[in-house]
């Protein structure tokens, strides 16, 4: 703890000084409770009943991860791979796209007041429709094949976004624009000179929070059609109460979740340092 | 330096600007009252007034930020319609570019002025040349501005101070015919204050410019202008109170240039204080200003 002897802060309280590894122990807490109290469960469950399928022990868990990703199918296929692959895929698809089209609708109707009156209430009603209820709709549309889910992921995401990317243009002080005015700027100056450059970096921290919905949106998709994938393997051997492999694929794709914002977040400290402390 | 007519159009003009904000339920409030003013070329003006009497408003109308409700405001005979690179500022809360580094603030214009969006990739190699020399330029800004080893740094990495410092270069390195300033110098410490106003003194000598600063320093006014301009809500016409702000004063300093400290101790220099001071005051307070006398720079009710 910082500051030795009898002029210490109190380890608790919102002054509270924390050393590093004091929140390296923290951090670390929780999951090993977690982990604690599914190993206890799951002994539990096998000492009254050694065929039990709902929680597997550590071993079955395992073997369940090494067929999944070492040993290849009747297919030939190392599914977790393959499954992998083919989600990831339409998962950049739909967010990249989103990304960029919610970027480019924000920052428009962000700065040109004509863009704005025709779009933005429109946007806003757009966004509330509800992405799962356009599901059948777009499969009828465009088939069971990639196009549908990439779709769903895009219109679940891409208005959220530009509705933000919106409000960050909107954010920047009116000063700030007259300001590069008076320096010389051009319209369009402003725009891609003081304007984008700002809302940039609130892009990925949007991308981060649209994670978790495109996710969710992706494995809907998967779950009701689709020949592979991360949500399509879950929702298939449901059917045989194989926990030893949904465990681990649910597993798997939150730690795939986790790396994902992990990325954006070292993108913006590194590339962005300027942005305000609280949004690193 | 007097007023002379111009042979061309003045460098400003206000004529007749009344400015109204709509009031919630209550039709609107007037805050500026029919101005009329006229700014010959290479005039240096200061705006003093009490807080809220609408200084910086004027300064949004001279930019083109907003437009009058009625009357005309004329920057070299054309009507305002919006900002421009002839007209410089520096704004009474700093608006430095966050995302970019002192230095790249500073040479932003300069920049600008030169490359095009596309014209800085299509002639990249050029642009790299000059860019160095924009560099030098803007560092030979920042050391006047004792911010040279701060070149590096972001805004939020500078106290209050230094921004405006910052924002205050990023202005006159683009050598605008007109510079407008809102309360440059008020976040600043007693020598980097002095340092500037000398700075800014000297930059006025070689440049020509035409400078309309806001200051609640009234001694710096006298000091630094040509011209002193009073605008006050504070005055009672025949039709009774007033309504919205007006130049109660608008005086010449009669110092000479370049200025020296010494006119501090000019017995002139002390009338034009009082004189000021005075008109700028809320009246409820001129009774108790009169028994008390006046401080040195009580810019009405400094805010
Ligand atoms: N956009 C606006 N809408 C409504 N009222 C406004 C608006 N802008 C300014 N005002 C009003 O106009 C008056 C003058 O404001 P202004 O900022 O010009 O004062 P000021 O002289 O610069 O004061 P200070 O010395 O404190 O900076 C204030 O009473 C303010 O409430
Ligand atoms: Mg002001």
């Amino acid at each position: 703890m910082p500051g030795h002897g009898r002029h210490t802060r109190r380890w608790y309280g919102i002054l509270a000084a924390m050393s590093g590894r004091a929140s390296l122990v923290l951090a670390v807490l929780p999951f090993a409770l977690l982990a604690a109290i599914y190993l206890y469960g799951s002994a539990a469950r096998h000492a009254e009943n050694p065929d039990d399928k709902v929680m597997p022990t550590v071993g079955q868990l395992a073997d369940g991860i090494w067929r999944a990703a070492f040993e290849a199918d009747r297919k030939g296929e190392y599914r977790l791979w393959v499954d992998t692959k083919a989600s990831l895929r339409r998962l950049a698809i739909g967010l990249g796209l989103a990304a960029l089209v919610g970027l480019a609708v924000g920052l428009n109707i962000g700065v040109l007041p004509i863009a704005r009156a025709a779009t933005y209430p429109f946007l806003i009603f757009f966004a509330k429709i509800p992405p799962l209820a356009l599901l059948p709709i777009l499969f009828i549309l465009f088939g069971v094949e990639e196009k549908a889910k990439i779709i769903l992921i895009f219109v679940g995401v891409a208005p959220v976004i530009a509705i933000d990317m919106y409000l960050r243009a909107r954010e920047i002080p009116y000063e700030q624009v007259v300001k590069a005015l008076t320096l010389g700027a051009s319209q369009p100056e402003v725009i891609y000179k003081v304007v984008l450059p700002q809302i940039f970096p609130k892009l990925l921290s949007a991308v981060r929070l649209s994670l978790g919905p495109a996710w969710l949106f992706l494995i809907a998709a998967e779950s009701i059609a689709a020949d592979v994938g991360l949500g399509y393997r879950i929702f298939v051997v449901r059917r045989y109460m194989a926990m030893d492999v949904i465990i681990p694929y649910v597993f798997w794709i939150t730690f795939l979740g986790y790396l994902m914002d992990l990325a954006l977040r070292l993108w913006m400290r590194w590339g962005f340092r300027w942005v305000g402390e609280g949004e690193k | 330096m007097s007023a002379t007519e111009p042979s061309g159009p003045w460098q400003l003009e206000l004529k007749q600007v009344v400015q109204e904000y709509p009031v919630k339920g209550a039709g609107w409030k007037r805050v500026l009252d029919s101005l009329d003013l006229r700014v010959p070329a290479g005039e240096l003006v200061a705006l003093v007034g009490p807080s809220g009497c609408g200084k910086s408003t004027l300064l949004r109308l001279l930019l083109g930020m907003e437009l009058p409700r009625t009357g005309e405001v004329l920057v070299d005979g054309k009507h305002v319609v919006g900002p421009s690179r002839e007209r410089g500022i520096v704004f009474q809360h700093y608006s430095l570019f966050p995302n970019l580094t002192v230095l790249d603030n500073v040479t932003y214009g300069l920049e600008l002025e030169e490359f095009t969006l596309l014209g800085k990739w299509v002639r990249y190699p050029r642009y790299r040349r000059r860019r160095k020399t924009f560099r030098s330029e803007a560092m030979h800004a920042l050391e006047k501005m004792r911010l040279a080893e701060h070149a590096h740094k972001y805004p939020f990495e500078l106290s209050g101070g230094m921004r405006q410092r910052v924002a205050i270069a990023q202005a006159m390195i683009m050598r605008p015919r007109l510079l407008m300033m809102d309360e440059p110098f008020g976040a600043l410490d007693y020598t980097t204050r002095y340092d500037l106003q000398l700075y800014l003194l000297d930059n006025f000598y070689q440049t020509r410019m035409t400078v309309l600063f806001i200051t609640h320093d009234l001694e710096e006014a006298v000091f630094l202008a040509d011209r002193i301009l009073v605008l006050s809500p504070y005055y009672v016409t025949d039709s009774g109170a007033a309504n919205g702000s007006r130049f109660l004063l608008d005086e010449r300093v009669p110092f000479p240039h370049p200025r020296v400290l010494a006119i501090k101790k000019d017995p002139r220099f002390g009338a034009l204080l009082e004189q000021i001071c005075e008109l700028g005051l809320d009246p409820s307070r001129r009774q108790l200003y009169r028994e008390r006398g006046p401080g040195q720079s009580a810019g009405g009710d400094a805010s």
